[in-house]
């Protein structure tokens, strides 16, 4: 397979500052090294996406970012500050919000009891506050405020996972496949709602393996394999990717 | 109602005028008031409930008192330990040490065997500290471990702090135990260890209410609310800005110093402390009274701790002598204090086939373990005051 490297294109049409970027990053579980040197950078107002097929390391990497993982060498920089061995509970202060794969709502508590346990760091008058905007932008939640987040479909529940995580007010939010599971009506709304929400001004780094749906949102992308950026470009660079066309977009 | 909870601010829900209803609401919205008031309706009545027929024909109403009290302390035991088990969902199956660490240190302070002689109401408290201590150290390196790995662990170290207190017999007299450990005092008056029941039972009766207050102030707080979060979801919660160990060691440490106060209390009862009175039995007891009361409810817990209790001292005795009167073959000659752990054993596993939210079920709970109760809750709220009330 060959792999071409595309040049990252210059900061000046890319948006603001650097939100957050990692230098070197390499990660292990145990024995395993599953990130081997991830070079990446997200700058303020921008979706970014990181595509790459099941063991690339695109949740490892957000895991790194959100501090449930520390680098073994490398710099994860958040806002030109290292942050790479700041705990979880305090990046979450710091204005990072991490949606974890397969949603991992607390299902025995109810749609708003979830949503204030996102609030947890903050006060009771801001989360009041919150809690009415994330009502506003997933109606659905809304209607189902006093139902367990167990009995609720798998599209609310991502709604539900998007939301808490918008509670903690974040400056830059990690979505980990919001796409996982869901039917492909329901996949379009949730986009939709990560578009919406970035039009806000929400800074988002995607991990998604729907790429046609993810470069359809984001500005930038990475394309990750076997815990190696192995590409990167715009969005409209990658999609006409050859390598992209074929290992992702399912085009011969 | 639904319209109600989009404010986001908690609201009395307008429930139909019930008195039960209202009853309800008004003990969600005063705890500790509620807690008083229970605890002092008990404190009354059961003195007197002793004296009806067919109680006062067991034993006279001071030695039914006396119970009372050492049932006491095992509800202490039962509210400690379901901070643990019960809020935070961390299975502890060594909680007797603590109760343990508690007996000693007032042993120690408080003895002809050291020679000290602190006071037993400052011993309280630091009784409660030194187990907390304890729960930290046991804490800090084991609470990375999940599920049953923590559940081995914590059941070593129940193990071995009675077998230290066993072996080394020069600071503890070994098998023997300390003796002789004062009684508590205020002013020139001693609490009686024989003949007058009442000053350890109102002594007992307001550590219960003290440590129930606390425990719910706990329960509603932001720290609970952390407890619930790990309970439900460990990485969720660390996500959400939860300290995962300090939150878990809060849960260990709590937990540990009501055993600790609940040592206090008991050798200065007991005046005497032994390793043989801390052994599995007891971490097993106390779990068993938390699992059949109602994991996670407060009154369920200490109900049940009581119950349990009483059923062991009281209703297997007086079956062994009602059986042993009436003369009916093999039940005659069975001693049914011997099968407590039979009995205990067998009331788990019908508990979990036919009610495993316990006695008293929190609501969270019952919603738990019944889903189609779901608009039953929806309706009423919850039980952490989260929801619409």
């Amino acid at each position: 397979m060959t792999q071409t490297m595309v040049p990252m294109p210059p900061a000046a049409d890319a948006g603001g500052p650097a939100m957050l970027s990692l230098a070197g990053v390499h990660a292990y579980y145990g024995h395993i090294h599953a990130l081997q040197g991830i070079d990446l950078e997200v700058r303020a107002g921008e979706i970014v996406t990181l595509l790459g097929t099941n063991g690339a390391g695109k949740t490892t990497t957000l895991k790194t970012i959100s501090g449930l993982l520390h680098p073994r060498s490398g710099n994860v920089l958040l806002e030109g500050h290292d942050v790479s061995h700041v705990a979880s509970h305090k990046l979450v202060q710091r204005g990072v919000a991490h949606a974890p794969e397969g949603r991992r709502i607390f299902s025995r508590l109810t749609v708003l009891e979830n949503l204030q346990m996102g609030g947890y760091t903050r006060t009771s008058a801001e989360v009041r506050e919150d809690t009415v905007h994330v009502f506003d932008l997933f109606p659905r939640l809304k209607e189902r405020a006093s139902q367990r987040g167990g009995t609720l479909s798998g599209g609310e529940q991502q709604m539900l996972a998007i939301g808490r995580a918008l509670m903690t007010r974040p400056r830059v939010l990690l979505l980990d496949e919001p796409s996982l599971g869901l039917s492909p009506i329901l996949v379009q709304q949730i986009f939709r709602i990560i578009q919406e929400i970035n039009s806000r001004g929400m800074t988002i780094l995607l991990v998604e393996q729907n790429a046609l749906q993810a470069l359809a949102i984001a500005r930038r992308g990475y394309v990750l394999q076997t815990g190696r950026v192995v590409l990167s470009g715009t969005s409209a660079e990658l999609s006409r990717n050859e390598m992209v066309r074929r290992a992702y977009l399912g085009e011969d | 109602m639904n319209a109600r909870v989009m404010d986001a601010a908690p609201q009395p829900e307008a429930a139909p005028p019930s008195l039960r209803n209202r009853a309800r609401a008004f003990s969600t919205r005063h705890r500790s008031i509620t807690v008083i008031v229970g605890m002092a309706l008990a404190t009354v009545l059961m003195p007197v409930i002793v004296l009806l027929p067919p109680f006062n024909s067991f034993s006279s109403q001071g030695v039914w008192i006396d119970g009372f009290t050492i049932a006491g302390i095992y509800v202490l035991l039962a509210l400690g330990l379901n901070i643990v088990v019960g809020l935070s969902g961390l299975l502890d199956l060594g909680y007797a040490a603590f109760f343990a660490i508690g007996s000693y240190a007032f042993a120690f302070a408080a003895s002809p065997f050291t020679g000290i002689d602190i006071p037993f109401w400052p011993m309280l408290l630091v009784g409660a500290v030194v187990a907390a201590v304890f729960g930290i150290l046991l804490g800090a390196p084991t609470l990375r471990l999940r599920g049953d790995y923590l559940a081995i662990v914590t059941l070593g170290f129940g193990e071995i702090v009675p077998i230290v207190f066993l072996n080394s017999s020069t600071y503890t007299e070994g098998p023997n135990g300390i003796g002789g450990i004062s009684p508590p005092s205020i002013g020139d008056f001693t609490f009686p260890s024989v003949g007058n029941p009442w000053p350890f039972y109102l002594t007992m009766i307001g550590l219960i209410t003290i440590t129930m207050i606390l425990v719910y102030r706990l329960q509603d707080s932001r720290l609970g609310r952390a407890w619930m979060a790990i309970r439900e979801d460990e990485l969720a919660a660390a996500a959400n800005g939860v300290n995962t160990v300090t939150t878990k060691l809060l849960a260990f440490a709590l937990g540990a110093s009501t055993a600790g106060l609940a040592g206090v209390f008991a050798s200065s009862k007991l005046t005497l402390v032994s390793p043989n009175l801390f052994r599995f039995d007891v971490s097993f007891t106390v779990l068993a009274m938390v699992v059949l009361g109602g994991m996670g409810n407060i009154w369920g817990v200490a109900i049940g701790a009581f119950l349990v209790f009483l059923i062991q001292t009281v209703i297997l005795k007086q079956l062994n002598i009602f059986f042993g009167n009436v003369n009916v073959p093999i039940l005659s000659d069975v001693d049914f204090l011997q099968y407590q752990f039979l009995l205990y054993g067998v009331a788990l596993v019908a508990m979990m086939l036919i009610r495993p939210e316990g006695l008293f079920p929190s609501r969270r709970r019952r919603r738990e373990l019944h889903v189609e109760e779901d608009q039953d809750f929806a309706e009423h709220g919850d039980a952490m005051g989260a929801a619409p009330e």
